[in-house]
């Protein structure tokens, strides 16, 4: 029942995909449109009730073959288990609500049913990513949901911009492809097999295991979890492999939120999750995957600080966001990485839809410099993006754990927070480390996204032309944003037990292994000092204080600031030089390789000789051949007829010999 | 039908006699008919090599079909197929009406062009059927003949230098390669395969010209072999030929090129090269994978800064055969399953790009990249096929590209990390030319002028794209179609491989696996 449940999520989508791209000359845009949110409404009830009715144990549904090579046997399968259904819930749901949202944002475009294809076709591959039963099906998912992002941003094809942005998330994401490739291969000369359970159940081995790769030698365990995590940080955009990111803002606001914030982004903490049962023999590994995270978390957080484009703004604190869940994952507490991974995608998929609603009603202006007084236009929209903000800035009453046995709090307020303890609780130098960043990183979130909501709806209007024609969205549009805002208030509350709360290990069963002998930080992060928990709601306040203070009480001090600090503020607008630093170290290298090795390498080098070397031979098989004869067809046939007279001359020789 | 691969054989050429000796003129009327019975010959063939395929039992590693006969003053007639080969021919008689389909629209002496096609085809049936030494190398050989006048007569406007090049790589390789196959003869006696095929040549180490060879007679052999094949492939360095052979050759001479010509390359290591010389080739193996991984990376980055699409796409074809030779030289069964599956792949996928290429010459007369721009504009269902294709193109799972890169890889890791490192790393690069070229053909918007009145593909155009669609997704999704065919063949030559390199590391012969390589080794 629940496996054919899961077979209609899973291939409804694609069966939507193809009417939607193919048959929408027969279904119309609308029916098109219809067919495919219908599709996605009914996938998403479906998900909730797998959620509700999965049993704690695994199973596995093995469809067909799909590679057989010798021990490499691999099938197109599914793997239901709480990992699963969790993701499910997230994909369908969002990707529902952002189909239906779609129909009003995307009214004058030109090619409606192109575009319901692709987030249809987005959808299919993200859930073929999560049910995966083995790697290389998990691989699938990875690279479909790669191509579907590229051909989403750049669904405006006409602007260079665009494509520009689709090329980079594409090839950034295939830098961390090679990692996830070479991880699965490691998995598999080691394990023969790259079935999950199998992998799971040779992690003992793997932990004791050493394996030479390239330059030295490694333990087994420590180089896949390392290598799997180089996929998860370009997927994940961390830090480094996150310059994609922001770029990708370039396509439609509906596809930010869907594959830019809640879904396809989080798959790299979902694989890290995932992985758990060896993860936790890899310290080292997930030691990294801590740094990286709180050094993203607290890097796109910076950036945040300063920017005026109000999609990226939320680009970056969905960044910073996702090293949040790294940090959980890699401190261990992959509950916690689950949990922020399931909250996260209600709020920020509800503050782009916000946002989205914003755009919509100023013209598509993105500039948050153009907006201001928003408030009183589209006092809806406002209230749903308030409620957004509350969530991700973790607005929440401290201590009502300790109290009620429950938190009391928007969902930001409950997931972050039991991570920030979780990286206290891990008691290591990384996560001391991370610890910090992830403080530091909550008082800037709660400024820029206060600094949003100050800037957008607040004060006076600094466009009064375009604010003058601000409306409401249509009721399409509004529907997913009322639906996403009670998530946001109460994703947190509601899921808390199962997630990370006393019944937690029952509810995950099996799909999330913790080695009970090293990892006690679950239950070291309830009860860790008070001032760790106070700390997160203490910086949410000073971010909001401060932002108040720059943006309500005196609107002058920022550009007075930005203007003593002109360095300062020149690094984090241009978003710490990266890009810049990129085309210098790999672009440009890789272009002047690329023109050295054809005019030098192959032009001169190469042909050089074959010619020089053509100087010493041509004259003499054109001796032998005859001046003057009909070229070159004729020397070759008579080069080779002579070949053939010798060998037929030597067999005949040699056979008459025998 | 116990002559079979000889009708399937030999259909073809039937086809090219019919045409030179029964059809006159040079009126529109007999242009059609020569195209017409071009298309039947190779639609005829195709359907009967079905049969083949049909009757074939995969659990079978040894030859079928075989059939034998005594041949000109004393040489024998034999051809038959196994796992490894049958799949080349199928490749070639489907692939083959397709290329005619796409000659449509050829004005210039088209009876002539046609009978080149199909002499060309009997000859590359003939390459992947031959179960005689003799019988192969005349194949292999008498194929560039018609690729040469096809290049030569109908080619664009530098077509003399191309096949000047085409002919000086070719010559030594051979020579070397027929040299080879006299000691063959000499020293076992027989030019039949499958006897050659169990025949042990002697990998004790000589001293040549002062020179200590590790690996013997064996080594010799295969660096003949080699240099042959190596121009074939075409490996680094000897790949100059292609880009140039490409960009004269017109449409349908790149498409039998790229999909159909290249594999007798990598066929033929896995004919003679590693079963016969299997010591040899484990000695070797650090060479070859030195090779394939500069190819990967040294031609991706060439490609990317290309601006005629032939050569682009030539040049990232240089790199997909480098997964190949890294696949075969694995010796192991994903690698060698992978680089089977990669060249049938490339097949589909390297054909029908430059079929795409087709598409937009045939219109506008230049494949300057700088001449085309937001193509997506007035030929939506071009640029569709175009995506798909430049999708199977950087091996995104779901094509069949993915499987034949992901299986060498993996076979290659288990053999050298640092080759697999290194050949993944063109998993990155070739996103970037093909997506690169793809944004610059295709995306923006449609500003130049010469493009305003471009129509987008016709029902025939269509028509050939779809089994190279069809083809595509369905390995891309259920590769155990083909891989069921030729993996028993491929457990059979590994294990014939191991066997060999454990028996000579046993007899002292070589050090131990992996050792270092005697001659032009890198490390």
């Amino acid at each position: 029942m629940l496996e054919s449940l899961v077979l209609f999520i899973l291939l409804a989508p694609f069966a939507g995909a193809l009417i939607a791209g193919f048959g929408w000359r027969f279904t119309g845009e609308k029916g098109a449109m219809l067919v495919t949110t219908g599709i996605m409404m009914v996938a998403a009830v479906f998900a909730w009730i797998v959620l509700i009715a999965l049993p704690e144990g695994a199973e596995s549904l093995s469809l067909f073959r799909w590679i057989d090579s010798g021990t490499l046997a691999i099938d197109w399968g599914i793997r239901l288990d709480r990992m699963t259904s969790v993701m499910l819930v997230v994909v369908c749901s969002v990707s529902a609500l952002v189909h239906l949202y779609s129909m009003g944002y995307m009214e004058e475009d030109e090619a409606k049913p192109r575009f319901f294809a692709y987030l249809s076709f987005f959808s299919f591959a993200m859930l073929a990513l999560v049910t995966g039963d083995n790697l290389l099906q998990l691989f699938f998912g990875w690279e479909g949901v790669g191509v579907a992002s590229y051909l989403l941003i750049g669904f405006w094809w006409k602007k260079p911009s665009a494509n520009a942005a689709a090329m980079k998330a594409f090839i950034v994401n295939r830098v961390g492809d090679f990692g996830f490739l070479l991880g699965i291969f490691t998995l598999y000369m080691m394990t023969d097999s790259i079935e999950l359970d199998v992998i799971f159940g040779q992690a003992h081995h793997l932990a004791e295991s050493t394996v030479t790769f390239l330059w030295t030698d490694w333990n087994a365990a420590e180089l896949a979890c390392f290598l799997l995590f180089i996929g998860a940080m370009g997927k994940s955009a961390q830090f480094m492999l996150h310059t994609w990111l922001p770029d990708a803002m370039e396509g439609p606001t509906p596809v930010s939120a869907l594959i830019h914030a809640a879904t396809m982004v989080t798959a790299g903490v979902f694989l890290v999750c995932r992985m758990s049962p060896i993860m936790e023999y890899a310290p080292m590994a997930t030691g990294f995957i801590t740094v990286v995270g709180g050094v993203t978390a607290f890097f796109a957080a910076t950036v945040g600080l300063v920017q005026t484009d109000i999609k990226r703004v939320i680009a970056y604190s969905t960044c910073s966001q996702l090293g949040y869940m790294f940090v959980a994952a890699g401190v261990g507490y992959y509950q916690a990485a689950m949990f922020h991974l399931f909250t996260h995608a209600f709020f920020k998929a509800l503050l782009f839809l916000g946002a989205g609603s914003v755009i919509h009603a100023m013209h598509h202006e993105q500039d948050m410099r153009k907006y201001g007084g928003l408030r009183k236009k589209i006092p809806v929209t406002f209230a749903m993006m308030m409620l957004g903000t509350l969530a991700i800035t973790g607005v929440g009453i401290p201590f009502s754990y300790d109290i009620l046995g429950l938190p009391i709090g928007f969902a930001g307020f409950v997931s972050k927070d039991a991570i920030i303890e979780g990286a206290y609780a891990a008691h290591s130098a990384v996560g001391e480390f991370s610890f910090t960043l992830l403080v530091i990183a909550a008082a800037f979130t709660s400024f820029y996204s206060w600094r949003l909501i100050f800037l957008t709806f607040y004060g006076e209007t600094r466009d009064r032309k375009h604010w003058e024609h601000a409306h409401e969205s249509p009721a399409v549009m509004m529907w997913p944003l009322y639906i996403l805002g009670a998530g946001a208030v109460l994703a947190g509350m509601v899921f808390f037990s199962g997630f990370i709360g006393y019944s937690s290990e029952d509810w995950f069963g099996a799909a999330i292994y913790v080695n009970h002998e090293t990892n006690h930080v679950m239950h070291d992060s309830h009860s860790v000092p008070a001032w760790v928990k106070l700390s997160p709601f203490v910086a949410m306040l000073g971010g909001l204080a401060v932002s108040y203070w720059f943006y309500i009480a005196n609107p002058n001090l920022p550009r007075e600031l930005a203007e003593r600090h002109h360095g300062a503020y020149k690094f984090l607008l241009n978003k710490w030089y990266f890009d810049e630093l990129y085309g210098l170290i790999f672009v440009r290298p890789a272009m002047w390789l690329g023109a050295f090795f054809w005019k030098k390498g192959d032009g001169s080098v190469v042909d050089g000789a074959i010619n020089g070397l053509a100087m010493g031979v041509i004259p003499w098989v054109t001796r032998l051949a005859g001046r003057g004869q009909s070229g070159y067809v004729f020397h070759y046939a008579f080069v080779m007829l002579i070949g053939v007279s010798i060998l037929v001359t030597w067999l005949s020789v040699g056979g008459s010999a025998h | 039908m116990s002559n079979i691969l000889t009708l399937v054989t030999f259909l073809p050429l039937i086809g090219a006699l019919v045409l030179i000796l029964v059809l006159r003129g040079e009126d529109a009327a007999a242009q059609l008919n020569a195209k017409v019975v071009a298309l039947i010959a190779t639609t005829a063939t195709f359907l009967l090599s079905l049969v083949i395929l049909g009757g074939f039992d995969a659990s079978d590693t040894g030859f079928q079909f075989v059939e034998e006969g005594e041949w000109l003053l004393g040489l024998n007639y034999k051809l038959g197929v196994d796992g490894i080969s049958v799949l080349f021919v199928m490749l070639t008689t489907f692939l083959m009406p397709i290329v005619i389909g796409a000659s449509w629209g050829v004005t210039h002496r088209v009876k002539e062009y046609m009978a080149a096609f199909l002499v060309l085809e009997t000859l590359m049936i003939g390459v992947f059927a031959s179960l005689d030494m003799v019988l192969f190398y005349l194949f292999f050989e008498a194929g560039l003949i018609p690729m040469f006048l096809i290049i030569g007569i109908w080619g664009g406007a530098n077509r003399i230098y191309a096949s000047f090049k085409f002919f000086l790589y070719t010559l030594l390789g051979s020579l070397l390669m027929l040299v080879a196959m006299i000691y063959m003869y000499a020293e076992a006696g027989t030019s039949d395969i499958p006897t050659l095929l169990a025949y042990e040549f002697s990998a004790a180490p000589i001293t040549l010209l002062g020179w200590h060879i590790v690996g013997g007679v064996q080594t010799m052999l295969w660096l003949a072999f080699f240099a042959s094949f190596a121009v074939k492939m075409p490996m680094w360095p000897v790949h100059t030929w292609l880009p140039d052979a490409h960009v004269q050759a017109p449409t349908a001479g790149s498409v039998v090129l790229a999909a159909i010509l290249l594999k007798m390359g990598g066929y033929g290591f896995l004919r003679f090269s590693l079963p016969m010389f299997p010591v040899a080739s484990e000695l070797m193996t650090d060479f070859v994978f030195a090779l394939s991984v500069i190819a990967i990376i040294y031609t991706s980055l060439v490609a990317m800064m290309q601006e005629d699409m032939k050569k682009l796409i030539a040049y990232s074809s240089v790199a997909h055969m480098g997964f190949v030779t890294l696949g075969i030289f694995a010796a192991n069964r994903q690698g060698v399953d992978g680089a089977i599956f990669q060249m049938l792949s490339h097949g589909f996928i390297s054909g029908a790009l430059f079929l795409i290429v087709g598409v937009i010459y045939d219109r506008m007369h230049t494949r300057d990249i700088a001449a085309y721009g937001g193509l997506a504009v007035r030929m939506p269902a071009f640029a569709l096929i175009f995506m798909l294709f430049t999708m199977g193109n950087v091996g995104l799972p779901g094509t069949s590209g993915f499987i034949g890169e992901f299986l060498t890889m993996a076979g290659a890791f288990q053999v050298s990390t640092w080759a697999a490192a290194g050949a993944a790393t063109g998993v990155i690069l070739s996103a970037g030319y093909a997506l690169w070229l793809y944004r610059r053909v295709v995306l923006g918007d449609l500003i130049k002028q010469s493009l305003s009145a471009i129509t987008d593909m016709t029902g025939r155009e269509r028509l050939l794209f779809a089994p190279l669609v069809v083809g595509t997704l369905l390995l891309g999704f259920y590769p155990s179609l083909i891989t069921d065919l030729f993996g028993p063949a491929v457990q059979n030559l590994v294990n014939g491989v191991d066997h060999a390199v454990a028996e000579a590391t046993a007899d002292g012969l070589i050090q131990f696996a992996g050792a270092a390589p005697a001659a032009g080794g890198t490390h």
